[in-house]
């Protein structure tokens, strides 16, 4: 079983080492709905995620399917895909790092 | 007060009113620090953003800009985690933008009743969220015997691969349910959402369950040491606990009407 360090004594330094998706999730999709007077529908993002949900859906029913022969293929697409998004993870969190590293500059 | 130079308040959570030195060194969006609104007991915790980056056009492009929709969630979920600590908490969903102030306390005015009520079910409770998974490792078939041919060799391969997947993949789901029912015995309230897809979250194993509980702060101890137990008695699934969060999924439905 997985726990974030001092789960339930401490509230604080937790939401800098939250899961991305589990903070997405909330703000995104829970939290007090009220109007805003700058009319957005987060519906709008909730298709970023659901294509990208689309997309790794495609992905898993073809694995489920037995169509499965991309991943032997060290030449073939899905490795270029997965290092592709490994990649764009990397540089997330490089800025990510950078910007928590300007925000604590600033206190 | 309006906010000068074309500046706009966003707002974050609405609370039960609390000392803003708690709040001290809190940075929001943008780096921008964090100030309370008041109406009578309530407060709205906000910080000023500049509002031609705030406007309808710019939002829509930067909510679809990855990077920024991750700093800017980040931010917003940082500033709810500090409030939580200091009061009890409304959080409010991301980019709720108002033209000043001003505005602010007039939502605070007109939503006063649904707000308290809220509060009031809120108060000294925490959410812990849940998720099990597939073991990763339970799922990896056993090597048999070799076939005559690589063809056959290769059918009988991935027979055994969807057995074991879909073994594995029951387990965890027998085991989800049993989960689910024991822990919400011991929370106040339970929301269940879709499973998170491990691209997404970038975890191993398949996500079964995906839960939220709100619980009593005096039962979270009691809580874990369940969801422990429950852990260890299901072999072939993980069960993985978050963290105290502030009650983003118990908050009030939309289609309730500000009183």
């Amino acid at each position: 079983m997985t726990e974030p360090t001092g789960l339930l004594a401490r509230r604080n330094g937790q939401s800098s080492s939250a899961n991305l998706a589990d903070v997405l999730e909330r703000v995104l999709d829970k939290g007090v709905v009220i109007a805003g007077d700058i009319k957005i529908n987060l519906l709008d993002v909730e298709l970023l995620t659901i294509k990208l949900r689309l997309l790794v859906a495609s992905v898993h029913t073809a694995k489920e399917l037995g169509i499965d022969w991309w991943e032997q293929d060290a030449t073939l697409s899905t490795r270029a895909r997965r290092d592709g998004l490994a990649d764009e993870n990397r540089r997330l969190r490089e800025r990510l790092g950078e910007l928590e590293g300007m925000r604590a500059g600033q206190r | 007060m309006n906010e000068p130079f074309g500046r706009a308040s966003y707002a974050y959570a609405v609370a039960r009113s609390f000392d803003p030195a708690q709040l001290a060194g809190v940075r929001g969006v943008d780096g921008a620090e964090v100030r309370l609104v008041r109406y009578r007991d309530l407060v709205a915790v906000v910080s000023p953003v500049p509002l031609t980056e705030f406007d309808e056009a710019a939002l829509r492009t930067k909510l679809e800009w990855l990077p920024w929709l991750e700093a800017t969630a980040r931010a917003h979920h940082a500033v709810v985690d500090a409030v939580a600590t200091s009061s009890v908490t409304l959080p409010l969903r991301l980019a709720t933008v108002y033209r000043g102030d001003e505005r602010v306390t007039e939502v605070l005015r007109q939503g006063y009743r649904r707000f308290r009520a809220a509060l009031d079910r809120l108060a000294g409770r925490v959410e812990l969220g849940v998720k099990v998974y597939t073991d990763p490792q339970a799922m990896a078939p056993a090597a048999g015997p070799s076939a005559s041919s690589p063809g056959r060799d290769y059918l009988r391969r991935r027979r055994a691969q969807h057995r074991a997947h879909d073994d594995a993949w029951q387990r965890a789901a027998a085991s989800a349910e049993r989960v689910d029912a024991t822990l919400a015995g011991l929370a106040v309230d339970s929301r269940r959402r879709p499973p998170q897809r491990q691209q997404l979250s970038g975890v191993r194993g398949e996500n079964v369950l995906n839960a939220a509980y709100l619980v009593d702060a005096g039962r979270t101890d009691e809580f874990a040491a369940v969801a422990r137990c429950l852990d260890a008695e299901a072999p072939g699934t993980r069960i993985e606990l978050t963290g105290p969060w502030a009650p983003y999924s118990f908050a009030p439905p939309d289609d309730e009407e500000p009183a």
